[in-house]
């Protein structure tokens, strides 16, 4: 496989790892939940566009819009039933919960849709390519990705610098009882971020299922992929997340290249490298804990 | 309430009369289940003694130290590889075999613990769970480990076969005997660990590691121990999960068995060897018994049946086991953090203090 072509791919699988990253670092970012569920909620949206696109005979972009609502709403539910009524939970006690979200939606889509793989289709194939520099071929999956990861760093760059809104998820994420003081309803904040959240990852399961397959583990490694790539840039940092997927992707691709047999965890290796080195990701200070 | 007037009384093994007397009955009850159970029960009782054994050794790092570990089922897979490995390869007698490979688990456990100095949090989190996945897939693809198709335990012989004394076991009710001498060993050993020197300091690190380290507690030592000590448990439940099952290949020792062991301690109760135990036998119960014959129930099944049909799909139904034990785990987060074992505690307040 020459070169070019590795590189891209890479790029398009770290941007899809990057994007959905996003999504677990929106929700970590303003209420410090460490969000397992993440992976199973965005699966449960694809087989929802699925469910619309095969059972009705609805177009793609009708089933994409009727996943993302359906998607922002289950993520919403997630947090006012099972997040909020918990009482002065551990980073542990957090964990167990959206584990246990993660394991509840899990056997309701299995349950439901059963456990064989079906083919999700979007109208951007990874069969069809181009090739605009000799040697470079990049397919139309691979441009959706690019595009679409573009255009949710611009959306959300935008709505946390400029909007009453973002500037409010800010002010929780840094202190909560002072943003509480100046009125911000944190609790609708945070229901907020778990709502963008959902759609962020709905989108990129979405690009994901479409170059793999849909069944209902198929999000299990990739988010354990995004998961990492988001703590690799840092958990904090927005752009960072984005990098941490590239490197995670060309890492992957380039490895899975070399010693196909290990492809599925020498990202993970890196990963603990450089924790070791950088205990807090590339791209976040180090914060030290005081007394 | 329960005041302590001296130092014997917090490290006794049984605080009371009462204690000491409805241990006896327990152990005597565990002791008789095979004569008046079937085999199923006998086989269901040992896989429970195994999951306590690791979740009463996991409960000591996440529990005790505050560390946190989703890569157990790691340590759980070096245990029985190690011993099954170690017996069919070097003709080692079963139990150094299990020893050696308990000390093999804690040795990766020690490892593990090295980058744990460091990282806390989400990023602890992603370390040990790389572990996990990199030991599975190690062992899946390596010849020596019988790669996917996974390894067949040999014939259980607790005697040296050098020295010409045999003494193989093989039916259910000989290994159920076996797991529970490991069982109340292992289980002994917690208890008293916790109140020796190094428990107290697993302790001291939970509260506040800063605090810890500056009252004199070495924190390199007293970390990679509690990592070394879980690993050695789920080493030794391991060795004995190899036999009790006596097949297993790499994905028995998936992600999902990790957070498994992590929902046992956590609805049993953090910090606490009673509630390990009885936090294990509820979510292996639930899992392997209770939850996976749903659809054979008396009134619930034919129900349960006829909606799956009308509105889910039959081939997906065994999946409900994942959605009860997902309500399970919320459930006890959100109406009791600590677990069997803090309601347990509640209960008992509530009658000693009754008419108040």
């Amino acid at each position: 496989m020459p070169l070019g072509q590795l590189l891209i791919d890479g790029l398009a699988m770290g941007a899809c790892y990057g994007l959905f990253g996003l999504a677990v670092v929106i929700i970590y970012k303003t209420s410090e939940v460490l969000n397992f569920a993440a992976g199973e909620t965005a699966m449960v949206s694809t087989f929802v566009a699925y469910h619309v696109m095969v059972f009705y005979g609805y177009s793609f972009w009708v089933a994409f819009v009727v996943a993302l609502i359906f998607v922002a709403i289950l993520g919403v539910a997630i947090e006012y039933f099972f997040l909020r009524p918990a009482k002065n939970p551990t980073l542990l006690g957090l964990i167990v919960i959206t584990i246990g979200a993660q394991m509840l939606l899990m056997g309701l889509a299995s349950w439901k849709w059963g456990a064989e793989q079906k083919q999700f289709n979007i109208p951007f194939s990874y069969k069809v390519t181009h090739e605009p520099i000799p040697g470079f071929i990049i397919s139309e999956w691979a441009i959706a990705v690019f595009v679409a990861a573009a255009v949710v760093m611009v959306f959300l760059y935008f709505f946390f610098q400029h909007t009453k809104l973002g500037t409010a998820m800010r002010a929780t994420q840094q202190n909560k009882h002072a943003a509480k003081i100046m009125g911000i309803k944190t609790d609708r904040v945070f229901a907020f971020s778990w709502a963008f959240s959902s759609i962020i990852g709905a989108v990129a399961a979405m690009l994901l299922s479409a170059k793999n397959i849909l069944d209902p583990g198929f999000m299990m490694e990739s988010f354990l992929r995004a998961f990492a790539s988001a703590v690799l840039g840092g958990l904090m940092s927005i752009p960072g997340v984005l990098i941490g997927g590239f490197i995670m992707g060309l890492i992957e691709n380039f490895f899975g290249y070399l010693l196909p047999a290990w492809k599925p965890i020498t990202a993970f290796v890196v990963i603990v490298l450089v924790l070791c080195i950088r205990p807090s990701g590339l791209f976040a200070k180090h914060w030290v804990k005081k007394v | 309430m329960d005041m302590k007037r001296s130092y014997y009384e917090d490290i006794e093994l049984f605080k009371s009369g009462t204690i000491l007397f409805w241990s006896i009955i327990f152990l005597l009850a565990l002791f008789t289940f095979p004569l008046y159970t079937s085999d199923y029960s006998i086989y269901l009782m040992s896989l429970i003694m195994v999951y306590v054994i690791v979740s009463v050794g996991l409960n000591i790092l996440v529990g005790s130290t505050g560390q946190i570990s989703l890569g157990h089922a790691g340590f759980f897979a070096i245990g029985a590889y190690a011993t099954v490995l170690l017996m069919t390869h070097l003709q080692v007698p079963f139990f150094v075999a299990i020893i050696a490979a308990a000390f093999i688990a804690a040795f990766f456990g020690f490892i593990l613990g090295l980058p744990a100095l460091r990282l806390e949090g989400p990023y602890l989190t992603i370390a040990t769970l790389a572990f996990g996945l990199a030991i599975m897939h190690v062992i899946g693809h390596t010849e020596i480990f019988g790669g996917r198709q996974g390894l067949i335990a040999p014939e259980l012989d607790l005697g040296i076969k050098q020295l010409g004394l045999n003494f193989v076991i093989s039916t259910v009710t000989q290994k159920y005997y076996l797991v529970l001498g490991f069982t109340i060993v292992m289980v002994l050993f917690a208890i008293n660990i916790l109140k020796t020197k190094p428990g107290r300091a697993f302790v001291a690190i939970r509260d506040s590691d800063i605090a810890a380290e500056v009252i004199g507690i070495n924190l390199t030592i007293y970390k990679t121990l509690s990592f070394a000590v879980s690993a050695f448990y789920a080493g030794i439940a391991g060795g004995l999960f190899a036999f009790v099952l006596g097949f297993f290949d790499p994905f028995t020792f998936n992600l999902i068995l990790s957070i498994i062991f992590i929902v046992m301690i956590v609805v049993g109760g953090l910090g606490s060897v009673m509630g390990s135990i009885s936090g294990a036998a509820l979510i292996t119960y639930l899992m392997y018994d209770l939850f996976k014959n749903v659809d054979e129930a008396p009134f619930i099944g034919p129900l349960f049946l006829s909606f799956s049909e009308r509105w889910m799909t039959i081939t997906g139904m065994d999946n409900f086991n994942y959605i009860a034990l997902g309500l399970v785990m919320i459930g006890i987060m959100l109406f009791e953090p600590l677990g069997l074992f803090g309601a347990w505690i509640r209960i008992k307040k509530y009658w000693k203090t009754w008419p108040f």
